[in-house]
């Protein structure tokens, strides 16, 4: 614990907070009084909290970063956006952690449903975002969320009422440009009964040392089902904090892509709170390159009987990279008939790199079926023989079938433009020689 | 096509094979057959390059070559084909991918261009039609959760679409019902050629009702004990092993 720098944070806070949205608010006021005292008291996490064991986030403490002002789209590379825009969907822009209406593309959105920053939410329907802004995410648990709770400066407000099915995805797009910056961004997506929404969370950046702490509170209703995509690929100098917390009511469906590609430090951490007969399907995949420290925490509640759970993380980690896995699965007392399957994969491709995957059972009920598996190694020799015989050098081979590793992740996205895109992001990671993309 | 002399293997300081002797015209098919742990599949694997084992004397001569001085992917593309016994899962490459890469990979070798991409689809769904299989195969990952017939079925098509010039099939009828048995017997009969040599490793006779072999070898204990005409099958089917290994014993 360092509260040093949580106090050189907090002595700065009254010069920032004006410029906060919900001012008007007093609940909003109070509650962002009580997370500044949190994190104040707290700092950021240290090694010594078991949760984070394996990644030490004193790098971010060297330097005080600041929220950014006066940008705007003009500072943005239209070109370099343009790669990651996705066609045929709704787009939110947040640069540097504000919206930006410019390059957002919010028109033809159905009457019933609202897709907004949540500045514009907080004025327009504040009620609605008082119902649900710390409902999901437990701020005395993680110094991140205090921190967010108290700086966040935007985010996405999606409401998609009950039996809407979405045809389009919606986007966030959250770019951060400017040195030494930090981008606080709190998300809101509220799926109600027997409603469909796909909702895609971009986060990129230029080459400089910035800090991202999102934190996406969602809540999926009774027979909802949410898919919930997130493509972290901010600069190789980033550190990234994002956290994810999920509320599925009975018989939701909730699935997660997560994929974690940049930044110097990444973490995320993803919560579910399962209902009597939810589902919940959780993927990811980190490719960690040069020093690079990846870390998700995943962490499944069975809180009533007859959920399934199903998660599936892969790992390829090269030159001196560290990829961290800690999987939690709870299961309460009254889930009788959970089902659950937890799996952890890591490849490493050189002698420097490291995994640690860290599966955690807590099972209270008696009639489940819980299992999980986890594996941290090289290419299989068979393998590499197979595609030789079939022709392939060496080389290739060793090639394909760390793409092939990797590849069986983004397979599972069936949005093309985002498929492609996410392709893209992993073929420009590892060694190519061989890998025909066209032939895909 | 190919010849063995005097070829001896270990595995781990083992001695596995010891001392095979083998003539392989161009055109002809050779059974070898064998009690289980007798060295077929190491014999096969030798011949295709897989690591692991350590040729302690002979040689192998592949087409005037000397085949066990060549990478597995060189004898891959100078027409060696293996058809494994327990063909390896791939997830995250499909099928047609693989196909592709190795089709082309030999073109290049031969100096060839890349194959058009129209002609190379009519070819596969050629093939695959030959094998009755289904064209969805061909998108799925590489025998992944395939059944052990499927598998088997695979190997043929592959085998079918790059039309090496020397086949060695380890097994290829063990988990193979009647009706997948036939499909793959036209498969191969279909591929006979005077200019294509088979080996063909099995257990049973079963295979060789659809496909006669013109030579008949029986592998025991890392040698090859007897070898004969294709009666030579019938004679292992009616009497069993015993009495070739005692004999040679
Ligand atoms: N990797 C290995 N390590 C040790 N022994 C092996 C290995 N591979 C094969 N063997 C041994 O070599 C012998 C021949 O095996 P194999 O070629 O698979 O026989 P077949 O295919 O005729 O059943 C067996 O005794 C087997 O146990
Ligand atoms: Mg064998």
């Amino acid at each position: 614990m360092n509260t040093a720098i949580a106090s050189r944070y907090a002595a700065e806070y009254p010069t920032i907070a004006p410029a906060l949205p919900g001012q008007n608010l007093p609940w909003l006021q109070t509650l962002r009084a009580k997370a500044l005292e949190q994190f104040s008291a707290l700092g950021f996490p240290s090694p010594r909290e078991e949760e984070w064991r394996y990644t030490n986030v004193s790098g971010i403490e060297k330097k005080l970063f600041s929220p950014s002002t006066g940008l705007t789209a003009a500072d943005v590379d239209a070109e370099w956006l343009k790669a990651y825009q996705l066609q045929d969907a709704w787009i939110l822009v947040l640069v540097d952690g504000h919206f930006s209406a410019e390059l957002s593309v919010l028109d033809g959105l159905p009457e019933a449903i609202s897709v907004m920053s949540m500045a514009d939410a907080l004025t327009t329907q504040p009620d609605k975002v008082e119902q649900y802004l710390g409902l999901a995410a437990d701020q005395s648990e993680h110094s991140f969320i205090a921190f967010n709770t108290a700086w966040f400066t935007d985010g996405l407000f999606v409401h998609v009422p009950a039996k809407l099915v979405l045809d389009k995805p919606i986007q966030l797009l959250h770019i951060v440009t400017d040195s030494d910056a930090m981008a606080t961004t709190r998300n809101i997506i509220i799926a109600e009964a027997l409603a469909e929404v796909k909702v895609i969370e971009t986060f990129i950046g230029v080459t400089n040392a910035y800090l991202t702490a999102a934190v996406t509170e969602i809540f999926v209703g009774q027979n909802a089902d949410l898919t919930l995509y997130k493509m972290q690929s901010e600069s190789e100098k980033a550190y990234h904090f994002g956290g994810s917390y999920i509320k599925q009511a009975r018989d939701a469906r909730f699935t997660h892509h997560n994929f974690a590609f940049g930044g110097l430090l990444a973490r995320s951490d993803i919560h579910v709170d399962l209902d009597h007969a939810s589902e919940c399907e959780l993927n990811g995949l980190y490719l960690g390159v040069k020093r690079q420290h990846i870390d998700n925490h995943t962490r499944i509640n069975h809180l009533k009987p007859y959920a399934i759970s199903r998660e599936l993380y892969k790992g390829v980690l090269d030159d001196r990279a560290r990829g961290v896995f800690q999987g939690r699965v709870i299961v309460a007392v009254d889930a009788q008939k959970t089902d659950s399957q937890m799996n952890n994969r890591n490849l490493l491709l050189s002698d420097d790199a490291e995994a640690d995957t860290k599966p955690q059972l807590e099972i209270y009920a008696d009639d489940v079926k819980c299992g999980h598996g986890v594996t941290v190694g090289q290419l299989d020799e068979k393998s590499v023989f197979y595609l030789q015989s079939r022709c392939v050098d060496e080389e290739t081979a060793r090639n394909m079938l760390t793409f092939a590793f990797a590849n069986e992740m983004v397979d599972k996205i069936k949005i093309r433009g985002l498929h492609d895109m996410i392709l893209e992001q992993v073929l420009a990671r590892f060694p190519q020689q061989g890998v025909n993309k066209e032939w895909l | 096509m190919l010849s063995i002399k005097n070829l001896t293997v270990n595995v781990n300081d083992k001695q596995i094979l010891k001392g095979i002797n083998l003539e392989i015209k161009a055109g002809e098919i050779h059974a070898i057959m064998g009690p289980n742990g007798s060295g077929k599949s190491t014999l096969s694997h030798v011949l295709s390059g897989k690591g692991g084992y350590t040729v302690t004397g002979g040689s192998a001569t592949y087409q005037g070559k000397d085949l066990l001085e060549m990478a597995p992917e060189i004898r891959a593309r100078e027409g060696v084909f293996l058809a494994f016994q327990y063909p390896v899962e791939i997830p995250g490459v499909s099928n047609i991918y693989l196909l592709k890469a190795a089709l082309n990979s030999i073109r290049k070798h031969n100096g060839q261009p890349e194959v058009d991409a129209m002609d190379f689809l009519m070819l596969v769904k050629e093939k695959v039609r030959l094998l009755e299989m289904d064209e969805k195969f061909l998108y799925r990952a590489v025998n992944e959760g395939f059944s052990g017939g499927e598998k088997k079925r695979n190997e043929i098509l592959q085998m079918a679409i790059l039309e090496p010039k020397l086949c060695i099939m380890d097994e290829t009828d063990s988990g193979l019902d009647i009706d997948a048995l036939k499909i793959v017997s036209e498969g191969v009969n279909s591929l006979r050629s005077p200019e294509r040599s088979f080996v063909m490793v099995t257990h049973y006779q079963r295979l060789l009702d659809y496909i006669k072999p013109d030579k008949v070898h029986v592998l025991a204990h890392g040698q090859i004990v007897k070898s004969g005409g294709a009666d030579l099958a019938l004679e292992l089917e009616e009497k069993g092993y015993s009495w070739v290994e005692e004999a040679a014993a």
